[in-house]
């Protein structure tokens, strides 16, 4: 998108150098790491080198001082090549260290952010409980001040980088008579589960950071997609929390979350609009290449009015995700943007992954091309981070705001 | 000469910072399919990608790694050619350079004596102990532009650096010959160009390229010399015929070395 109206200059050379890298050094080991289900720390480290583990943060707090649509970009372009390294941006950025942006003291921002931007250590965003899915309202997990410090009991459930991450923002009840706003957050550090693996490339943890004595990661979960991203349970025993970790104020912890959530829906709205993209270019330049009844199958009336509509429903989403970033980018409201932007590319990331393949014939369903992969990958993006259906119920919340008591 | 007066620094001081300047093309993506323009002498531009040519990426490369060694020190990024010229210097920048310079042309002409003699005029007397060029640019691959630059600035010249390495007003240098490999040793100022294989280019961070927009960007129009030597016409290579599978095994053998003989007539 050149000629694209949400781009500058800078956009353009952020999305060249991502391309680049996605290309160079994320599209040759996407297969394996998919096949394997381990997290990619070599490129993980490259990437924090390289700014992509804190773009939007200030270079105070060790970020790169970039908007909101580079950031996109960022997602965007990983998840064309790699939908598991576009979330580790995105899972890491919006979830595991935006709330301590926003929401925590100065302390808390100096103490973490430059941890987690400079992607010395990986970031987490613990919310979803067994009990308490798209009803995030229903947690769980407990908080009980005790003296100078809170005792959690609980656990969370699917959280990305559970395993390999060493900061945490999660929700616990502090007064159950509240209801959602009887939730706080706070911040939790233990120590990185593939301690060795990341050691190897010089990151994932941080000597100064306290393992919580009672925080623990569960099972490692065995995933249809998003095989390279680490999802686990987290688990609190008694975990003793210093006061001092409390993220914002008590009872703003679901409110906060909340906000966050629609900051991260842009993030997967991103990403599922670059598996989209990805799929499709892969499909447009193997329509072009195979020849059936002694022509290329894109000249197939056929096979050419699929690949016309794939491009038009990704040109649609760029607008969608790139408006949003924008509008995030001017601190407006995006809650209704933000997830109809989600709720369309991740259905469409979906709608052209299954085309891709189809265009694919059988060489599509094997491991030989990338499209099955991002098949596989594409489905959860219209789960994690609020369900399809959810973004329907916000969405048709936010459209009756003013019209239904 | 300033690099006379640097040689005497860099013996008496010894870390006396270096001044490299990089000398870069815009080129196309090699990657692309090509088309002829209508003139019937230059390539179709319209859709092409641009970038670094591949050998003056590895020369930016190579120019900011000794200066990391060195500690002190800096690389300038020069390219000739029309406005967006200006991207491909911001890139450079971008990956760490200090300062760039854009000899403005409408058209990068074919001789490369016009573009050297252009170089030349802005290289002289800016104090660099090193000028480098990629060995040859990706697209028209002439090769000859640093050489000429030498030449006109009067300098010792290496050609096809593998490696290379500068240290108390003098320079070393290995370069790949047809079965092995030579190692020179040369006195700076000099001239150099850059063979692959010396270093991989960096991607630019993104506070390099936060940091490139701040960096400063001299633009002056290009002194280019006499063209003398222009493309008369341009074609591409013939399509190739499908190939022909005659079978598997010992038993085709026969007949592969018939139809090599008498069609192909290549043994
Ligand atoms: C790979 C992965 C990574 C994840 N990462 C994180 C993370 O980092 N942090 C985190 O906190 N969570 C994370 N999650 C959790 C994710 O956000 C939840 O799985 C998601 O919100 C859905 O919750 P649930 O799985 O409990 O499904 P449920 O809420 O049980 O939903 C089941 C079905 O019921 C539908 N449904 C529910 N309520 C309604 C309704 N009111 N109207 C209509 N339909 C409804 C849903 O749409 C869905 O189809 C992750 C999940 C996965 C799989």
């Amino acid at each position: 998108m050149e000629d694209s109206l949400y781009f500058e200059e800078q956009h353009l050379q952020v999305r060249e150098m991502v391309r680049n890298f996605a290309r160079e050094e994320v599209a040759p080991v996407a297969a394996h790491f998919d096949a394997i289900a381990e997290f990619p720390w070599a490129n993980i480290r490259k990437m924090g080198e390289l700014g992509l583990l804190g773009v939007p943060w200030s270079e105070e707090l060790g970020g790169a001082g970039l908007d909101l649509v580079s950031y996109m970009i960022v997602i965007h372009e990983l998840a064309k090549v790699d939908a598991s390294h576009g979330l580790t941006v995105s899972a890491h950025t919006t979830l595991g260290t935006s709330p301590i942006v926003h929401f925590g003291t100065e302390a808390q921002r100096r103490r973490y952010v430059p941890l987690l931007a400079s992607g010395r250590v990986m970031g987490g965003f613990g919310l979803t409980e067994e009990g308490a899915g798209s009803d995030a309202g229903g947690t769980r997990t407990t908080a009980v001040r005790r003296g100078d410090h809170y005792v959690l009991n609980g656990s969370k459930r699917f959280i990305t980088h559970g395993g390999v991450g060493e900061i945490f923002v999660v929700t616990a009840v502090t007064d159950p008579s509240q209801g959602t706003r009887g939730i706080s957050s706070f911040i939790l550090t233990k120590q990185n589960d593939d301690l060795a693996a990341a050691q190897e490339h010089g990151i994932g943890h941080d000597a100064s950071l306290r393992p919580m004595p009672g925080f623990s990661s569960g099972k490692k979960e065995d995933k249809l997609g998003w095989r390279a991203s680490d999802t686990r349970e987290l688990i609190f025993q008694d975990v003793e929390v210093p006061a001092e970790n409390l993220l914002g104020a008590e009872g703003q912890g679901f409110i906060n979350f909340m906000r966050t959530l629609d900051a991260g829906r842009v993030g997967i709205a991103a990403l599922s609009l670059g598996i989209a993209e990805g799929a499709f270019e892969e499909a447009l330049k193997y329509a072009s290449v195979r020849k059936q009844f002694g022509q290329a199958i894109a000249t197939f009336q056929g096979i050419g009015f699929q690949l016309a509509d794939m491009a038009t429903e990704i040109e649609a989403g760029k607008h969608l995700v790139y408006h949003a970033a924008r509008m995030l980018q001017e601190g407006k409201s995006v809650t209704k943007s933000a997830a109809m932007a989600k709720l369309f590319c991740s259905e469409l990331a979906m709608r052209a992954t299954i085309k891709a393949i189809q265009i694919h014939g059988g060489y599509g369903y094997t491991k030989e091309y990338p499209v099955e992969r991002m098949m596989r990958d594409a489905k959860i993006c219209e789960i994690g981070e609020g369900t399809s259906e959810i973004q329907r119920l916000v969405i048709s919340r936010e459209l009756l705001r003013n019209l239904v008591a | 000469m300033g690099g006379t007066i640097f040689l005497v620094n860099f013996f008496t001081m010894g870390a006396a910072p270096v001044k490299i300047a990089v000398c870069i093309k815009r080129v196309p993506e090699m990657d692309g399919a090509f088309k002829i323009a209508a003139s019937g002498t230059a390539v179709d531009e319209t859709g092409l990608k641009w970038d670094i040519s591949d050998f003056d990426g590895y020369a930016v490369e190579a120019a900011l790694q000794m200066t990391e060694k060195l500690g002190a020190g800096e690389v300038h990024v020069i390219s000739l050619g029309p406005d967006v010229v200006q991207e491909t210097l911001r890139k450079a920048l971008s990956m760490g350079c200090a300062r760039a310079t854009h000899l403005k042309c409408d058209v990068v002409p074919f001789d490369p004596f016009a573009i050297a003699s252009a170089l030349a005029a802005e290289l002289q007397g800016g104090g660099y102990d090193l000028v480098m060029f990629g060995k040859m640019s990706i697209d028209s691959a002439n090769g000859a532009v640093g050489l000429m630059v030498a030449d006109l600035l009067g300098m010792p010249m290496v050609h096809g650096c593998s490696k290379l390495d500068i240290a108390a007003g003098a320079g070393t240098a290995r370069r790949e010959i047809e079965g092995g490999g030579e190692l020179v040793r040369f006195s700076l100022p000099a001239v150099v160009s850059i063979d692959e294989g010396i270093a991989r280019p960096r991607y630019p961070s993104l506070k390099g390229i936060m940091a490139a927009k701040k960096k400063p960007m001299d633009v002056k129009p290009a002194q280019l010399g006499p063209v003398r030597l222009t493309v008369q016409k341009m074609d591409l290579p013939a399509a190739r015929a499908a190939g022909r599978i005659l079978g598997e095994g010992a038993a085709v053998v026969p007949e592969l070395v018939r139809l090599l003989q008498q069609e192909a007539k290549v043994i």
